[in-house]
């Protein structure tokens, strides 16, 4: 893909993120940053590639890190956010 | 790339972007929260099809399944008031791994990849470094070491060595010993800049790694040409930026005010007419027992003490009673954004009771009660009136708009702002002073004698 196209599609993702994340109220601003938190757990893709892409040396032992850590970012960032959400109930009440 | 590797992809990011649109209400974020996971696992799975050989398959598994049982681990035992130690961590992590990921991929890249790469690498392990001292800082490991700027200057000068190996290193890329010692500069840059950042301005320090992290990861994926790295991380980057500038509005301070540890100078503040007056719990209890409508305002304080259980004790028994309870919530009450919804969620209080700002200021003149808990700046008139004061201009809660306020607070020392706040001389106002946890277990008891 070319760098034009990856710019592309940065300068929309970048739109797209602005319009969906400026909604969400400042009573979930907990679980919308452990849920982001989260998702640059996406950086596992590219530890994955890396780790399988016969790596030697000390970029071996820098694969096998990035792929730990990644993924306990990705894992536990959803996993507690899961928690947190589970948390907020209504019973219908005390509303206006 | 194939037809269906990319169409894979594009799902995924889909569910990525329609995930965080359901994150925007109470009801739908629990759904949104699964949309994103499967969109992630759906990149996942569409990364490893696309894949032709797996070398080192048993040590990555080995290192994922490690990874699957410490984030699991983690996330179920940690504890609520302990939430941001734990995005910290896993927000440095995060870092540290796009940073890894680009100093080991750093081999083979070429004219704008090599150079992304770069600031992939600084990027990632100044949001690593930062993070470590974060979490540490709000574990309470670390003492606050606010104020000495030779951490900042010890900060800068590592990273100039860090821009100058990496430097070094992409204009004749010979092996990793360059982007190793970047690496470690960068890091240790990320920890001296964040040493004397006070505890108050963590939420701001908060976002602001998590953008970091975000955008690290989107800069690796122009590296390894995978588009979901770009989008995911973008839409992390846009995100906390977000957040970044909505807390350092709220607490009514500039971004580079809070890296910087410097404070909007005090104005030596203008003698306080009036007294104080203190109350007793008995007093108070039954204020708030014959009261048609309470609107408690919970702060840093009630965190600090953890007497979330305590304070729906108490909503318990007015609403037993047939108050009419609301909670109104500054944008920064707690230790990050939007923490104390999720610690009052944790104590089983309705949502639907937990009213932000905008809401909540117009309706305090229908209050009969204010019952504020361990706040102050935020419930600072002065913000509103006294032009020149360090907090003028800042959004607060008009809780003096209410018949009357009722203020629980551990002693009547200064904010963070350092300002005195004229809301205790109020002649509406009553004082009770003392530890949250304790005053409320007072006050529980107190209205229980009521019934």
């Amino acid at each position: 893909m070319s760098l034009v196209a990856e710019l592309y599609i940065t300068v929309l993702a970048i739109l797209a993120g602005f319009q969906v994340i400026a909604k969400v109220p400042s009573i979930l601003h907990t679980p919308l940053m452990s849920a982001t938190n989260a998702i640059h757990g996406v950086i596992l893709l590219g530890a994955l590639v890396l780790a399988f892409s016969s790596p030697t040396g000390v970029a071996s032992v820098m694969a096998y890190g990035a792929v730990f850590f990644a993924t306990i970012n990705l894992v536990g960032g959803f996993a507690v956010t899961d928690r947190i959400l589970g948390m907020f109930r209504s019973n219908g009440g005390a509303s206006e | 790339m194939t037809i269906a590797v990319q169409l894979g992809y594009m799902a995924a990011a889909t569910l990525l972007v329609l995930g965080l649109r359901f994150m925007g209400s109470p009801a739908s974020a629990l759904k949104g929260n699964r949309w994103l996971a499967m969109g992630m696992a759906l990149a996942l799975l569409t990364t490893l099809v696309s894949l032709r050989h797996f070398s080192h398959l048993v040590g990555v598994l080995v290192a994922v399944a490690a990874g699957v049982l410490g984030g699991t681990a983690g996330a179920r035992r940690v504890k609520m008031t302990a939430m941001p130690q734990m995005v910290a961590m896993f927000n440095g992590l995060g870092g540290g791994a796009a940073a890894l990921v680009a100093a080991g991929g750093w081999h083979g890249s070429h004219g704008a990849s090599l150079w992304l790469a770069l600031v992939t690498v600084l990027l990632g392990s100044v949001s690593f470094g930062g993070s470590v001292i974060a979490f540490l800082k709000l574990q309470e490991w670390l003492p606050s070491l606010k104020g000495l700027r030779v951490w900042r200057m010890a900060g800068i000068l590592a990273m100039l060595v860090a821009i100058s190996f990496g430097i070094a290193g992409a204009v004749n890329p010979t092996g990793l010993a360059p982007i190793s010692l970047t690496l470690l500069a960068a890091a240790l840059a990320g920890a001296m800049l964040t040493l004397p950042i006070g505890g108050a301005d963590m939420p701001v320090v908060i976002s602001l790694l998590n953008a970091l992290t975000g955008l690290s990861a989107a800069a690796t994926g122009f590296v390894l040409h995978l588009p979901i790295l770009i989008i995911a991380g973008t839409l992390v980057g846009a995100s906390g930026t977000i957040l970044t500038q909505e807390m350092s509005r709220a607490m009514h301070r500039s971004l580079l005010g809070v890296l910087w540890g410097t404070l909007k100078g005090s104005s030596g503040a203008a003698e306080q007419e009036g007294s104080i007056q203190e109350a007793s719990a008995q007093d108070i209890a039954w204020l708030l027992r014959y009261a048609r409508s309470v609107a408690i305002v919970p702060g840093y304080g009630l965190a600090v003490s953890r007497a979330q259980m305590e304070v729906k004790q108490v909503t318990d028994l007015l609403t037993r009673f047939g108050v009419q309870v609301v909670f109104g919530i500054h944008p920064v009450a707690g230790r990050m954004p939007g923490h104390m919804n999720v610690l009052l969620a944790e104590a089983n209080i309705d949502y639907e009771a937990l009213w932000e700002m905008d809401r909540i200021n117009p309706r305090f003149r229908d209050m009969d009660v204010v019952l504020v808990i361990g706040a102050n700046d935020v419930t600072n008139p002065a913000a509103r009136t006294a032009q020149g004061s360090p907090l003028y201009g800042m959004p607060i809660l008009n809780v003096d708009d209410a018949k009357a306020v009722v203020v629980l607070k551990r002693s009547l020392g200064r904010g963070f702002a350092g300002v005195d706040n004229p809301l205790y001389y109020d002649e509406k106002t009553r004082m009770l002073f003392g530890d949250a946890k304790a005053t409320l277990t007072q006050l529980a008891r107190e209205l229980e004698t009521t019934a």
